[in-house]
């Protein structure tokens, strides 16, 4: 009985063991579940089609070409084709105006046989129905629409993703967005946290190491909203004033930012990293008639390369995964990166802000969790990244 | 030609202060920011505080009263989560300290870890959403957020364990196998005591990081308002992190919420010291505990 009980406990601590492995694989499976359905599916709603004249030579519609038609920026379809007829945009919103109530029936019976009738007469029409409602007739033919591709999701450049008729799910902008604003981050806090750490490990006098340590360790557990609030209500106001802007929402309010945020860990790893040095190695130095800052700078800063590596690394990773201050500070325009001091808008804080509104299972739900995947992939690079450098430098 | 040594000694020195100057400004300027950011926040905040804002509801659009619901809330959550995530956590750091063998498997447990301590909090937001909240049907509630939270705050337990059950010496579980006990009761009734106030520290670093995390529970429990506190696991409720960023960036009147979120902000501040000074006690008052035997 005793050993019974031995051993369940035992298995419950070997089961146990295996948790955080568990929780990474079912992370990859739920974020890529939805994330991967979301490629080759169509921008297209549901059920929802283009239809135009069966005399219309169009091939092909893009989802850049459709918002372009449907915001009146093409209005001639000798702009994507050989057909001389002005584009019509007929939708269920203008069924109304042009039909009477009796001409549709009852249940919208006649709708097929209405709009069919209406493209026959203005055969530059380009209409949007379901195709439940519609069924197709001699006179109409359904232009399609190619799906999502994972080249096409990376490169475009314009994130619209509830736009109507199609949505358009280019996330360029939103990378480039997160790799301006955590990198510009790093190249702040990098230098700073450096010297920060050198200060720490070999210039500073044990006490005051003692107390500055904890310290900074501490900071690094203030909320990310905390840091967030702050930025709202001082970074952003100041930026604003400083460079005359009429938002002060802005990449360089949340590079500023994120360098703060970033600063404890940078600091914490590289400090562990320079205190590795061997003092033998220190001794050396010294003994061929190097001064103390000489050997921080050609011995020790060598030796600890890797470790202030992998502490760049690990900053990076947690800048681009960063959230809500972020979100808080950088303005939000999903708009390709021109300057710093425009708005922008990052992969999580993108997630975060749409992910409330979007329909639970549709196209923009599965694009966030797109998004997520993408966000996941970068991370965990960033951690292999680190392990390798690390291991590298244990080895050696 | 004597005097050349001596002439590059003194530029030597010169560059040594000059750099060792620049290194000392550097160190103090940050942390002298970051206290300005404490400082800012707590000089506006700690004079909303009193016994009303701690304990009245939101008024007003949440312009005015209290912030009961969401102190209630984050404690909700804290609880859940660390009832979650401790016994699992840390029978997972016995198991890769005692149990695991040097290798392959041992080495992928702590890849994995690592791996999932560097997951985003936005990240483990979807997933709680995906699974707890869609998949298993708990819908936005306490129960699909603090499984969520649980989730993040299992690698920081993890590796405290781990760490506290390898500073153990051998010595104690040599002596314990000696007398016969089998390796389950060494840890039971040897490793884990010695090693238990080191644990708890962990849980103690995991109640402040749970209280301040935001991205997790936005889909998958936090609400914007709340009329009445949370009754049950299934219920939405609201948290501080949460009420911060909500009242500070989408509120009806956001000037008129400023001091709220200043006092807000705060609570979320006083949580994190006060639980990183306690853990910081509780090791130093067991280190010293340990020299006296």
């Amino acid at each position: 009985m005793k050993r019974l009980v031995e051993r369940s406990a035992e298995g419950l601590i070997k089961a146990c063991g295996f948790a955080s492995a568990l929780t990474v694989l079912l992370i990859v499976f739920f974020l890529f579940k939805e994330g991967i359905s979301f490629l080759n599916s169509s921008p297209v709603e549901d059920h929802h089609a283009l239809f135009v004249h069966s005399g219309n030579p169009v091939t092909q519609l893009e989802e850049g070409q459709i918002k372009d038609l449907f915001d009146k920026k093409i209005n001639h379809w000798k702009q994507l084709t050989d057909y001389g007829h002005p584009v019509v945009l007929l939708t269920a919103n203008d069924l109304e105006r042009l039909f009477t109530p009796e001409q549709l029936g009852n249940n919208l019976e006649y709708l097929s046989a209405c709009v069919a009738h209406y493209i026959d007469t203005v055969p530059g029409t380009l209409a949007y129905f379901s195709e439940r409602q519609l069924s197709l007739s001699p006179a109409i033919r359904i232009v399609p629409v190619p799906n999502i591709s994972l080249w096409k999701f990376l490169s475009g450049r314009q994130w619209f993703p509830t736009a109507q008729p199609a949505a358009m799910m280019g996330t360029l902008p939103l990378i480039l967005g997160t790799l301006l604003v955590s990198l510009l981050a790093i190249l702040i806090a990098l230098p700073l946290g450096l010297a920060a750490a050198i200060y720490l490990a070999e210039i500073a006098d044990p006490r005051m190491r003692n107390i500055l340590k904890p310290v900074i360790e501490l900071l690094s557990g203030i909320p990310s909203v905390v840091y967030g609030f702050f930025g709202l209500v001082v970074i952003v106001p100041f930026i604003q004033n400083l460079f005359g802007l009429p938002v002060g929402e802005t990449a360089l309010a949340g590079s500023l930012l994120l360098a703060i945020m970033a600063l404890p860990t940078i600091i914490t790893v590289s400090e562990d990293a320079i205190r590795t040095c061997p003092i033998a190695v220190k001794e050396a130095s010294l003994a061929l008639g190097a001064s103390h800052w000489q050997t921080i700078f050609r011995v020790i800063l060598p030796y600890a390369s890797s470790g202030i590596t992998a502490a760049a690394i690990l900053g990076i990773g947690r800048a681009v995964g960063e959230t809500m201050a972020v979100l808080m500070v950088t303005g939000n325009a999903a708009l390709m990166p021109t300057s710093l001091t425009q708005p922008v808008r990052t992969i999580p804080a993108t997630i975060a802000a749409e992910l409330g509104e979007a329909s639970f299972g549709g196209l923009h739900f599965k694009a966030l969790f797109a998004l997520g995947c993408l966000l996941f992939l970068i991370t965990l690079a960033t951690n292999l990244l680190v392990e390798r450098t690390t291991s590298k430098s244990r080895k050696s | 030609m004597i005097s050349f040594p001596k002439q590059v000694d003194r530029e030597k020195r010169l560059h040594q202060a000059i750099a060792f100057w620049i290194a000392r400004i550097i160190s103090y300027s940050i942390l002298l920011i970051l206290f300005l950011i404490l400082f800012f926040i707590l000089k506006r905040g700690i004079g909303v505080i009193n016994w009303e804002f701690l304990t009245a509801m939101p008024i007003d659009g949440m312009t005015k009263g209290g912030i009961l619901p969401a102190i209630v809330g984050t404690l909700y959550l804290v609880l859940m989560s660390m009832i979650i995530a401790f016994p699992v956590g840390v029978l997972s750091g016995i198991y890769v300290n005692e149990y695991a063998k040097e290798g392959a498997i041992k080495q992928f447990v702590k890849m994995m870890t690592n791996n999932l301590a560097g997951v985003p909090s936005i990240v483990f937001g979807l997933f709680g959403m995906a699974l707890f909240v869609n998949r298993l049907g708990f819908g936005a509630s306490i129960l699909a957020g603090s499984l969520t939270l649980a989730l993040l705050a299992l690698p920081l337990i993890i590796r405290t364990t781990e760490e506290s059950l390898k500073a153990v010496d051998d010595t104690f579980r040599h002596a314990s196998y000696a007398l016969g006990a089998s390796k389950l009761r060494t840890i039971r009734k040897v490793v884990l005591p010695i090693a238990f106030p080191n644990i708890i520290t962990g849980l103690i670093l995991g109640i402040g990081r749970v209280s301040g995390e935001t991205a997790p529970i936005l889909f998958t429990v936090a609400a914007y308002f709340l009329p009445k506190l949370p009754q049950s696991l299934f219920d939405q409720a609201m948290a501080l992190p949460y009420h911060l960023y909500v009242i500070s960036t989408s509120g009806t009147n956001i000037q008129a919420s400023r001091p709220i979120a200043y006092g807000t902000a705060v609570i979320l501040i006083l949580i994190v010291l006060g639980m990183n000074l306690l853990a910081n006690f509780v090791r130093s008052h067991y280190s010293r505990k340990v020299k006296m035997k």
